[in-house]
């Protein structure tokens, strides 16, 4: 089959949504049902076990507040960049998900260093269940983070071609998902530990 | 029945200042840690999720544009969050808490005590 | 509009393997189903012939010592829910059917359809490695509770209980794909003029099972992964001396896997649901009724999943709401099966197979229903939960799912798949030779279980205070009524391989059916719809006055029908 040959039911809309945003939607439901559940774990456990805290105050806060900066700034390029493919502008919009991307880059590389840090300390996965809920809470986002990240650059090299550009806005919404889901790990894990 | 190519041919959503949003949205994170600075138990809570709440609304309305969406797509996010409280408040009163009717967990409320009491209990 | 997509004929391998049709993947995910079935039926004669006649080595799997019959036990449930009932009920009929009976082309997504079958395909291999690691395969049952399922030194299977998690999470991502992608078809590539109460009963069923499947599967993907930490990882999630709650694991499982249940059962009686319809020659009895009980089905799945846990050391407050709402649930479900009879009633009521299959699950679907409402309450369940009552009881509600609905599913669109017949006296023969026998194995369960007898446990002589020898003449009678089940299945693939080439061929439309996939050839062609199909009305006219013919397909336009309507 055609790589780009598209079956009509792709093209349809009963809904008066594109089914590519409709099923970035989907995804985005699935996601809050993935996260949620972990996160839910988490907050039950660390009510339930005040003497985490002490385990809780080793996490860096100034490298979450730097981190949850570049999110937002990353969020800013993503969405600047459904801007442009509004306007039909490719290229414009594949510039701005390479920086899109980079940040999540600059993201990651800054929570290598974190956890280094960290590991150097002594605080490993299996350290005791603060530093287990820690590395599994950061380690899922980060690795949607990755993955969002290298889905960009595929949609952003179609992009650049003016093909596909109404993927630029789907990956942008998968992108603010992984933004607010830091929005919320960040005081879970760095402020109100 | 629209078809793709009808609806690419207009964009759906009007396009705000978006370095504006994001000044704001940095402005809040500013608050939050600053809030976290003062060590005062509820300002920290406050400052932190309260931020956390309005950030998410903010990138949620003027980034993903969820208000100017179908009026069912943010409907069924907030059904999944819904399940989710629904999930917290079913398992809560088991894992949560560390002895119940007939039942203790030493080895939680133990770990507890350091902390200076354990946890508030009803 | 013709779609019959332009491309230059594939080769074997590309046509079959690594195709996009959705109808190749539909064929990948039931073909698959059903060798899976056959293992898991195998699984349970082995467990069955050491309950039976304990202490015998079984033909072809020798003695059944107590690992053995653990890792019997956890893949045979395992099997049968993930790699049975879901990819045929879900996404074998899904796949097939919903573009069809939505009249476009192929599923909105057809890469991410291949990719989620490929996903699958991968959990099966990994689930079959499992059984020849060091240890053999997972004994903890299909259920996993830890610390049994986080300790190898507890459950002597670790490399197979890492490799059953594995195959698990990835049968969940596949599931996650495939249901997202059946989702937006159903939602945004239907014909023009099918509105929401004009599509089939079936395709929602399976929409509404996949939007439940994601919902509840979340917290379960979470938990697996604190699982898969705490197995290989040494931490501590479900460790209560390291802080963790092992009955984290038991919310998180049951949270997804009582909506679980639902999953599978809403696109068995979707099935049930179309084949009535077409056997009774009469519009389904309260189409939104049915549609509405089912949303309400789905919601109330959400909240009633700590009646798994009343013996597990949960709040007794807990237990106290969750027998409100599990026996709440029980109404909307009745509900559909009194609409299902509603249809029924002042039918002109054909007997063919797939009828009888469908008659088949409301009758059994009904006896597990009603033996839940023990189960339900929290204050019965204490002796019940985890008696051979509550085995009798799941499985005179799974097997109507998983086994009697995919058997009406199959004989009714098997001529739309293959563009043959089914043979119908062979038909017959299978079901009488399935649904006795199946009674014949339950029934005894449902009074040992009232006796006292545990699940799960391999030898009950062993067992001083579990031990009622008086009991063993039903246990023996019980596995023998399965050896006669297992035996009758040949009669199926018989059937069903012979009838490939010497059925009698089928045509577009032999039972006379008003939905849209009747109305392609059979098999359809790739693209399915030489025109595309508008619609005019819904799925179920049958039986109108003044036309010539019993029925009125979806997609004939009213002007053509002029001459046959009385004004």
């Amino acid at each position: 089959m055609s790589a780009t040959a598209k079956p009509l039911a792709n093209t349809r809309s009963g809904t008066g949504i594109p089914t590519a945003r409709l099923i970035t939607w989907w995804v985005i439901a699935s996601e809050i049902v993935i996260f949620g559940g972990l996160l839910a774990s988490y907050v039950m456990h660390r009510i339930g076990h005040p003497e985490w805290a002490d385990a809780a105050s080793h996490t860096n806060t100034w490298a979450g507040a730097f981190n949850t900066f570049v999110l937002l700034t990353s969020s800013l390029c993503a969405v600047l960049a459904h801007k442009a493919a509004d306007a039909h502008d490719g290229p414009r919009a594949a510039k701005l998900l390479r920086l899109t991307s980079l940040g999540g880059l600059i993201f990651l590389c800054v929570k290598g260093f974190e956890w280094t840090a960290d590991i150097h300390e002594g605080f490993v996965l299996s350290s005791g269940g603060f530093w287990s809920f820690y590395y599994t809470l950061a380690g899922l986002h980060g690795l949607h983070v990755l993955a969002g990240m290298i889905i960009m650059l595929i949609v952003a090299a179609d992009a650049a071609k003016n093909q596909e550009l109404q993927r630029v806005e789907c990956i942008g919404l998968y992108w603010h998902f992984v933004d607010i889901v830091w929005i919320f790990l960040f005081p879970l894990l760095y402020i109100a530990r | 029945m629209t078809t793709e190519a009808q609806m690419q041919a207009q964009p759906h959503v009007h396009h705000p200042n978006y370095v504006k949003v994001w000044a704001i949205l940095v402005a809040l994170l500013v608050v939050s840690v600053a809030g976290s600075l003062t060590h005062i138990r509820d300002v920290v809570l406050v400052a932190a999720f309260g931020v956390a709440v309005v950030k998410a609304y903010l990138v949620a309305k003027n980034f993903m544009h969820i208000t100017v969406e179908k009026r069912w797509v943010p409907y069924l996010l907030i059904i999944c969050l819904l399940f989710i409280f629904i999930l917290f408040a079913g398992v809560a009163p088991d894992v949560m808490h560390h002895s119940g009717l007939h039942w203790t967990n030493p080895s939680a409320n133990q770990a507890a005590q350091p902390a200076g009491g354990g946890v508030k209990r009803e | 509009m013709s779609t019959y997509m332009e491309h230059a004929e594939p080769g074997v391998l590309k046509k079959y393997l690594w195709s996009t049709d959705h109808k190749v993947i539909a064929m990948q995910y039931l073909f698959t189903g059903m060798a899976m079935a056959l293992l898991g039926g195998f699984f349970a004669y082995g467990f069955r012939m050491q309950l039976g006649f304990p202490d015998h080595s079984v033909p072809g799997l020798g003695l059944i010592t107590p690992g053995k019959y653990n890792a019997l036990v956890t893949m045979h449930g395992s099997i049968m829910i993930f790699w049975v009932a879901m990819p045929v009920l879900i996404a074998a009929f899904g796949n097939f059917l919903i573009p069809l009976m939505v009249g476009c082309d192929d599923m909105a997504f057809p890469r991410i359809n291949r990719l989620s079958y490929q996903i699958f395909l991968l959990s099966v291999l990994v689930l079959l490695a499992s059984f020849f690691v060091k240890g053999g395969p997972f004994g903890g049952a299909w259920t996993a509770y830890p610390p049994l399922s986080a300790s190898g030194a507890y459950n002597l299977t670790p490399a197979g209980a890492v490799m059953w998690l594995l195959a698990v999470a990835l049968e969940f991502v596949a599931f996650l794909l495939g249901g997202i992608n059946f989702t937006v078809t159903a939602m945004n590539s239907r014909a023009p003029g099918m509105k929401m109460y004009d599509i089939p009963i079936l395709v929602w069923m399976i929409v509404l099972a996949n939007v439940i499947f994601m919902a509840s599967v979340g917290p379960l993907i979470a938990g697996a992964i604190m699982l898969l930490f705490d197995q290989t990882m040494a931490t501590g999630f479900y460790d209560p001396t390291r802080g963790g709650d092992p009955l984290l694991w038991q919310h998180l499982f049951w949270f997804f896997g009582h909506p679980e249940v639902y999953v599978v059962l809403l696109p068995a009686m979707g099935i049930v649901a179309e084949i009535i319809a077409v056997f009774a020659r009469k519009k389904i009895f309260g189409y939104k009724t049915v549609l509405y009980t089912a949303w309400a089905v789905g919601f109330l799945s959400f909240v009633v999943w700590a009646h798994h846990q009343f013996v597990a050391g949960i709040d007794p407050r807990m237990a106290n709401i969750f027998s409100i709402t599990t026996l709440l649930i029980s109404i909307p479900i009745a509900e559909m099966v009194f609409l299902y009879i509603a249809t029924l009633y002042g039918g002109s009521i054909h007997l063919d197979t797939p009828m009888l299959w469908a008659l088949g699950f409301v009758v059994e679907f009904l006896i597990g229903g009603v033996t839940g409402i023990f189960l339900g309450s929290s204050g019965t369940d204490i002796y019940l939960h985890d008696t051979y009552f509550l085995i009798a009881h799941f499985h005179y509600t799974f097997v109507p799912i998983a086994i009697i609905a995919t058997f009406a599913g199959i004989t009714f669109w098997y001529p739309k798949m293959f563009g043959r017949m089914l043979n119908e006296t062979l038909g017959k023969i299978h079901f009488w030779g399935t649904i006795i026998p199946f009674n014949v194995i339950f029934i005894p369960l449902f009074i040992t279980g009232i006796a006292g007898d545990q699940r799960r446990v391999y030898n009950y002589a062993l067992f001083a205070e579990q031990s009622r020898p008086e009991l063993q003449h039903l246990r023996t009678v019980s596995t023998i009524a399965l050896l006669f089940m297992l035996a009758f299945q040949l009669v199926f693939l018989f059937n069903f391989f012979w009838s490939f080439r010497h059925g009698r061929e089928a045509g577009a439309n032999p039972w006379r059916s008003a939905t849209l996939e009747w109305t392609v050839p059979s098999p359809p062609p790739h693209g399915n719809f030489a025109e595309m199909p508008t619609v005019y009305r819904g799925p179920y006219e049958y039986g109108l006055p003044g036309h010539a013919e019993d029925f009125v397909p979806q997609n004939v336009p009213d002007s053509a029908l002029a001459g046959e309507v009385k004004a």
